[in-house]
């Protein structure tokens, strides 16, 4: 559950470090979506306090750019590459697999909040296409049947931590 | 330096230069995006470390660098002085390399380029096929360049054109050689620099702005973030002379969000530009005063467009705006503002240093110097060229390409991204140039170059593209937020197998509409990929159509997977790696595919053995009678 008294007074936090102008929305979205993994109601309405702008206005700009979620992440972020190079090497096949595999479309989140699955239109390693980058380590020249060996590793990684927390 | 000047900063060249011994050991390791992805930064470290370890510090320098540019072929050592070229290095190589080549000059054959063509083994960089016939005169610096360390970059004559620009030119000369030059916008226009700037310089306002604009979001291209990442010295250079020339003060470099590495690197670079003095209050102790903040984009495509990339800046959504009045009257906050692409501000210092003269002896009549393109797709070498304006296709895809993958046949090259075309193989010797392209339907746009190959369907390419333009549209102008949409249904359901012959009547009139009533370069162009395929590729839409059929194998929804009864041993490779249970038949028995189940994802092509290839792919016809095989032995059941 995500404490909203808390994630409250986080996001005065962040404001304190920007003046209180138009021009550093951008910013301000950037720096709560980083610390907070999402931009929530609670944010929206002290961003515009803050800014003197209506709540819609930070609303507008947050869902225009791709950079900003309404929702909190998965444990794992698993992005696939949707670039042309990528994709004329087979990327589809690769996203339907992962798809099919975590029962969801890309742009959302498992149930039970461990994967998130998210596409890019390019992060330019074109040689190594096509590429899944899991929580920031690239997977080069994966195929559709690499999807589930990623995921287990993924999950293995989860248990492995679980256990050394225990320990 | 303190009070730094044009002396102080030519004492510290000559200092830096003196105290570098040019034949010591450097273990160059390039440290671009590609070869981040294959995990250099690890091999670096743990050549930091063995060195280290080994006490070698005095013998050896590393220096992890710019992009080269061979992506194909990383991670890449380049041993200097000699330029020993290592491809695909590994960390067990470490060892190996620094007690052979780094303290006994004795070469690895194993990790040298082997030219697949020649079957030659090359020795050094400088003479792979890659690099041979490129002309690197703005990439080439990255090689020897450690993007962190601004002395590097002054070593190789860096800074030395602002010095030369502050006081020895007015603005106007700049402007004139720049004119003069012949440069072109390198982000997509191709309209001339130097009148841009002229235009801006004439605003009669104490307040304008120069922006860099690095939102490069072609898919498929990347040579703007390998030159802020790789050697980001050259476009502050650039962006310093820029406004001076127009009397700006302030300047934005607004870099895409997918690129972390370039966001430090120019922060960096940034940071220890002021601490020099090229950077702030009166620069080199002249009285010019200008500095940059770093924009960190979003992720919208279309903030790529000036105006709104000016709206994305000033903290609003990036809907772009009328034109004219053009940003170089009415920019950034009303105020007279110079956009020019990464790629363009990279090219100033070295037309301020070298000349005019110097400069517009490169490239064809109308397009000037050189161009960067990102090769890549199904191609061998995959990488960043950077050659002469006038190449020809055909020399930069199979001379420094090295040609197709796995011996197939060329089909078409997409340039320009989302706004180009894709060219056919009829028109590889064609010069490339920004006027040539247009001719072809396309357009250079920042020089992506994404080639396809028999395999590739040009029905899905062009469906690529417009659901590209249709999720980055912002939706301002109707007919590019609807048009794209309905182009797109369109295109999927010929890709889908239920096309209709009015289809391709309605896409050219769409197409029409689109671009004619559309505010800016997105929805303006948006049509062009699918204009080219008709244009080149008809018969691939009429055989989707008519024929139900996809040429090329590749769309799913008109395509079967199938085990050749003759050919299949039995060996179950292919029934244990189907993700959907779908293949049946035991060990030594043929195995027999369930259509029904089948998700088409190609695991058991891919996992069947070469020399035995019983799986294929089938459509149209052949296709309707597998399944009709299928439905009776069903039925039997």
């Amino acid at each position: 559950m995500i404490d909203k008294k808390k994630n409250k007074i986080e996001v005065e936090k962040i404001l304190k470090k920007f003046n209180p102008e138009r021009k550093e929305l951008i910013h301000i979205l950037h720096k709560v979506q980083a610390e907070e993994g999402f931009i929530s109601p609670e944010a929206i309405s002290e961003i515009s306090k803050y800014l003197s702008i209506s709540e819609g206005e930070v609303y507008g700009v947050l869902t225009f750019y791709n950079a900003f979620t309404l929702e909190p992440k998965g444990k794992h972020t698993i992005t696939i590459c949707m670039g042309t190079a990528c994709h004329v090497r087979g990327a589809p096949a690769v996203l339907d697999e992962f798809s099919r595999l975590l029962d969801i479309s890309p742009g959302q989140t498992t149930e039970n909040k461990n994967f998130t699955l998210e596409t890019v239109n390019c992060v330019g390693a074109c040689a190594l296409g096509p590429i899944v980058i899991t929580d920031g380590d690239y997977h080069g020249h994966a195929t559709a049947r690499d999807a589930k060996k990623i995921l287990h590793h993924l999950k293995e990684e989860k248990d492995k931590n679980k256990d050394n927390e225990k320990s | 330096m303190k009070k730094a000047d044009p002396k102080k900063l030519e004492e510290l060249r000559t200092r830096i230069i003196d105290s570098r011994d040019e034949n010591k050991t450097c273990i160059t390791i390039c440290g671009g995006t590609g070869c981040h992805a294959y995990g250099c930064e690890k091999i670096a470290q743990n050549f930091k470390d063995e060195i280290k370890k080994q006490n070698l510090e005095k013998k050896i320098d590393i220096r992890v660098t710019g992009c080269h540019g061979f992506c194909e072929r990383g991670p890449i050592v380049v041993m200097q002085p000699d330029g020993i070229f290592y491809q695909r290095v590994k960390n067990e190589d470490i060892k190996e390399i620094i007690s052979k080549t780094a303290l006994n000059k004795e070469v690895i054959p194993r990790l040298l380029y082997k030219d697949p063509q020649t079957d030659e083994i090359i020795e050094k960089e400088k003479e792979v096929a890659f690099y041979k016939k490129q002309k690197r005169i703005i990439f080439g610096r990255n090689g020897f360049i450690d993007p962190t360390n601004i002395e590097d970059y002054i070593a190789l004559d860096g800074y030395k054109a602002i010095s030369q620009a502050l006081f020895e030119m007015e603005p106007k000369e700049i402007i004139s050689e720049v004119k003069k030059s012949g440069l072109r916008g390198r982000g997509g226009g191709g309209f001339l620099t130097g009148k841009k700037w002229e235009i801006c310089s004439r605003q009669d306002s104490p307040e304008k702005y120069v922006i860099c604009n690095a939102d490069e979001g072609d898919p498929g291209a990347y040579m703007d973030r390998s030159l802020l990442e790789g050697n980001p010295h050259s476009i502050i250079e650039g962006m310093i002379m820029g406004a001076y020339a127009i009397g700006a003060h302030e300047g934005y470099i607004y870099v895409r969000l997918e690129y972390p590495l370039a966001v430090k690197n120019i922060t960096l670079a940034l940071e220890k530009a002021r601490e020099y003095g090229f950077l702030g209050k009166s620069i080199l102790s002249s009285d010019f005063d200008f500095d940059i903040h770093v924009f960190k984009g979003a992720g919208a495509f279309v903030s790529g467009e000036e105006t709104s990339l000016m709206a994305s800046i000033e903290g609003r959504r990036a809907f772009p705006s009328q034109r004219p009045p053009y940003p170089a009257e009415k920019g950034l906050w009303g105020k007279p503002t110079n956009i020019n692409n990464v790629e363009t501000w990279a090219n100033i210092p070295l037309i301020i240093e070298k000349g005019a003269d110097w400069y517009n002896h490169i490239g064809t009549e109308t397009s000037k110097g050189t161009k960067i393109f990102s090769l890549v797709g199904k191609i061998n070498n995959t990488g960043l060229v950077e050659v002469p304006m006038g190449m020809t296709l055909r020399e930069i895809i199979y001379d420094i390409g090295g040609g197709i993958k796995d011996g197939k046949k060329f089909k078409a090259v997409q340039t320009g991204g989302p706004s180009g075309g894709c060219i056919p193989a009829d028109m590889l010797d064609q010069p490339i140039d920004f006027d040539t392209l247009t001719r072809a339907g396309s357009i250079m746009g920042s020089g992506g170059m994404i080639v396809m190959d028999e395999d590739t369907c040009m029905v899905d390419v062009a469906r690529y593209f417009l659901k590209f333009t249709q999720e980055e549209s912002c939706g301002k102008c109707v007919p590019c937020r609807i048009g794209t949409r309905k182009m797109v249904d369109i295109l999927t359901r010929i890709t889908e197998g239920r096309g209709e012959k009015e289809d391709i009547k309605r896409l050219k009139e769409l197409a029409e509409t689109v671009k004619n009533g559309s505010l800016c370069g997105l929805g303006q162009t948006a049509p062009n990929p699918v204009l080219t395929t008709l244009r080149y590729f008809m018969d691939e839409y009429k055989a989707h159509i008519e024929q139900k059929s996809c040429p090329a194998l590749s769309c799913k929804n008109l395509i079967v997977y199938y085990i050749d009864p003759d050919k299949c041993v039995g060996c179950l490779l292919c029934k244990k790696n189907c993700p959907v249970d779908a293949i049946s038949g035991e060990r030594k028995e043929v195995h027999v595919i369930d259509q029904d189940l089948c998700i088409k994802c190609g695991a058991c092509l891919d996992v069947c053995p070469s020399k035995v290839s019983a799986v294929s792919k089938h459509t149209g016809k052949e296709k309707q009678k597998i399944l009709e095989e299928h439905n009776k032995k069903k039925t039997k059941k």
